[in-house]
């Protein structure tokens, strides 16, 4: 999941004698028909779907006249775009997610990285325990984790108003408890991605950190952290890009609560747009924004890993 | 382990403490689903009478009887639907990308390396993007609202194919293959008969993880899918819950059903602990 294998130069490319080469390209034709199905589901179910939602942002729907017969498909150019980047709605998702993103990330990186480097202490035991019963909750479908989370933040059944004597589900709390909800189903997968990578570092430089007087929080920060900040750095892309994509918890909660709007997070502007208002071009142009802010993000993310890791 | 002497000095003193990190972590993650246990047991009644973490009057079977007959026992459907489309997809996506990235990895095919940055593309694609566009394609199609339509784009995982495609590298040595070869093996043949077998470990995982991530997909199915006949599980519960406002007899449904879904993958991951463990230790550290 971290780094990418290094490439390794098949031997069957070296080329020889025409039989060799005769060989090769049967092997060729096979390897193809290996990839084929693949191959044909990504063409046909990503790019596709891609270039079709390109096509259909620069489009809209206009009645005609009297509007007799029927809508009619205009070229707009960027039309679309200039409309969502100018609406408000748009805006106050992108914020949304934004602030989700500052509340989530830190929670969920700092919580399944302290965890891993417990786990990966010598004084732990029962690790398998922990970080099983910590784990527990990705195998949770995101709905019925968001479900789970609505019915405890509801003041009629749930505990957690009356815990903290504050509404999870009011209009200043409900952001942070949405963040809450996807924190508790992500620390233990992430948890589990740095505890392997921690495995991996060599105990040798360990032990010499602490021959040399360094004690475990010292080697946690200055070792083992440097040592899997790749696996770190690839799995903050993962969650910046589901942050921004957030919508299932938020969908979950309008069910209890008149604080989620229908346009809450851009992934929920883009249902609403397609399948409530109807307005395809809009709605293409609004997802495709947010997939180039998405790619702008992880590149920025996956620069910035490499830069301090030089 | 040699690392046990230098902690001794400092022992006694944080044990305590990191186990106390421990245990909130532990109590953190698994309290909602305790929560979710009680609640399964107690009567709409119970909900506001008892303890958010206690039993009440147990009525679990009664909850479970109302849930299976309700619509007709629809919750049959969505929960066969969700073993159809996650079992079935993760089955055969997951051979699909073992065989995807098995060729990226071992034969030399023409624009394997464009391939390989395709996927890798791929998995950085937002789903909110793809659905519109795959709903009016499904429209023109007239698949909409049918198994097909949500099983398709399911069993697309580009990660899944960097993943075997590492698995392949790590291994697979191209000595076996040479051998295979010399023997007289096809390149198909060797692909199922020798190298399959040999990335097992990393196929299971593919195959456990894709079960999750269909399992747990909601926007496509949301998207896709009108009739409630063809609903997985939790879109399901899902509109059920939108109801909950108007017809609180709802709630005991929505609730009980959540634990009937979650056990399965709870369980599946528990029994399979070692293999997955396996299989995300060679993908992530490589």
């Amino acid at each position: 999941m971290s780094v990418l294998a290094p490439e390794r130069a098949p031997v069957q490319e070296t080329p020889g004698s025409p039989e060799v080469i005769g060989r090769a390209r049967k092997k060729d034709f096979a390897g193809l028909v290996l990839a084929v199905p693949f191959l044909v589901l990504l063409v046909s179910t990503v790019l596709v779907p891609v270039l079709y939602a390109l096509y259909l942002s620069l489009f809209t729907e206009r009645l005609q006249g009297l509007g007799f017969s029927g809508p009619e498909h205009v070229f707009v150019w960027l039309g679309n775009y200039v409309s969502v980047l100018a609406d408000n709605a748009f805006h106050a998702g992108l914020g949304n997610v934004a602030l989700f993103a500052l509340v989530h990330i830190p929670s969920m990186l700092i919580g399944s990285l302290v965890l891993a480097l417990l786990l990966d202490s010598a004084v732990v035991r029962l690790r398998q325990m922990w970080s099983l019963a910590v784990f527990v909750p990705y195998a949770v479908p995101v709905v019925i984790g968001g479900l789970i989370w609505a019915y405890l933040y509801s003041p009629t059944i749930g505990p957690i108003k009356n815990l903290l004597g504050v509404d999870p589900l009011s209009d200043a709390a409900v952001l942070p408890s949405i963040a809450n909800i996807a924190t508790w189903q992500w620390v233990g997968y992430n948890m589990i991605i740095f505890y392997t990578a921690l495995q991996a570092v060599p105990k040798e430089i360990v032990e010499a950190a602490r021959a040399d007087g360094a004690g475990g929080f010292r080697t946690a920060w200055s070792i083992k952290i440097p040592m899997i900040r790749p696996t770190v750095f690839v799995a903050v892309v993962f969650t910046v890009i589901g942050s921004l994509q957030l919508f299932t918890e938020p969908m979950v909660l309008r069910g209890f609560t008149g604080t989620v709007t229908s346009t809450w997070t851009p992934s929920m502007y883009v249902y609403e747009a397609a399948f409530v208002a109807g307005d395809n071009g809009r709605a293409a142009a609004a997802s495709v924004l947010l997939a180039v802010i998405c790619a702008l993000l992880s590149a920025v993310v996956m620069r910035f890993s490499t830069r301090r890791s030089r | 382990m040699s690392t046990f002497v230098a902690d001794r000095r400092s022992r006694w003193v944080s044990v305590p403490a990191v186990h106390l990190i421990l245990v909130i972590a532990a109590l953190y993650s698994l309290l909602p689903l305790v929560w979710l246990v009680t609640s399964a047991t107690k009567s709409l009644g119970d909900f506001s009478t008892t303890g958010a973490f206690e039993f009440g009057e147990w009525n679990l079977w009664a909850n479970v009887k109302t849930l299976f007959t309700q619509e007709n026992g629809i919750f049959w459907h969505w929960l066969l639907n969700s073993v159809l489309y996650a079992g079935g997809g993760a089955v055969l996506g997951s051979l699909i990308c073992a065989a995807c990235g098995y060729a990226i990895a071992k034969t030399s095919f023409p624009g394997r390396r464009l391939l390989f940055a395709l996927t890798l593309t791929g998995v950085l694609v937002p789903t909110t993007v793809l659905a519109l566009p795959m709903y009016l394609l499904a429209s023109e199609l007239r698949i909409v609202d049918t198994f097909w339509a949500v099983f398709i784009p399911l069993l697309t995982n580009p990660f899944g194919v960097y993943l075997a495609r590492v698995y392949a590298d790590a291994s697979v040595p191209d000595e076996v293959l040479e051998a295979a070869r010399v023997d007289g093996a096809g390149q198909l043949r060797t692909f199922f008969t020798v190298a399959l077998p040999m990335m097992r470990p990393g196929v299971v995982t593919v195959l456990l993880f894709q079960f999750i991530g269909i399992w747990n997909n909601f926007f496509l199915p949301l998207v896709l899918l009108t009739d409630p006949k063809l609903f997985p599980v939790s879109l399901g519960l899902f509109q059920w819950s939108t109801r909950q406002n108007q017809f609180p007899q709802y709630t005991p449904l929505v609730i009980t059903g959540s634990l009937l879904a979650v056990l399965p993958l709870v369980v599946a991951f528990l029994v399979l602990n070692r293999q997955w463990r396996k299989g995300l230790a060679a993908g992530s550290v490589k």
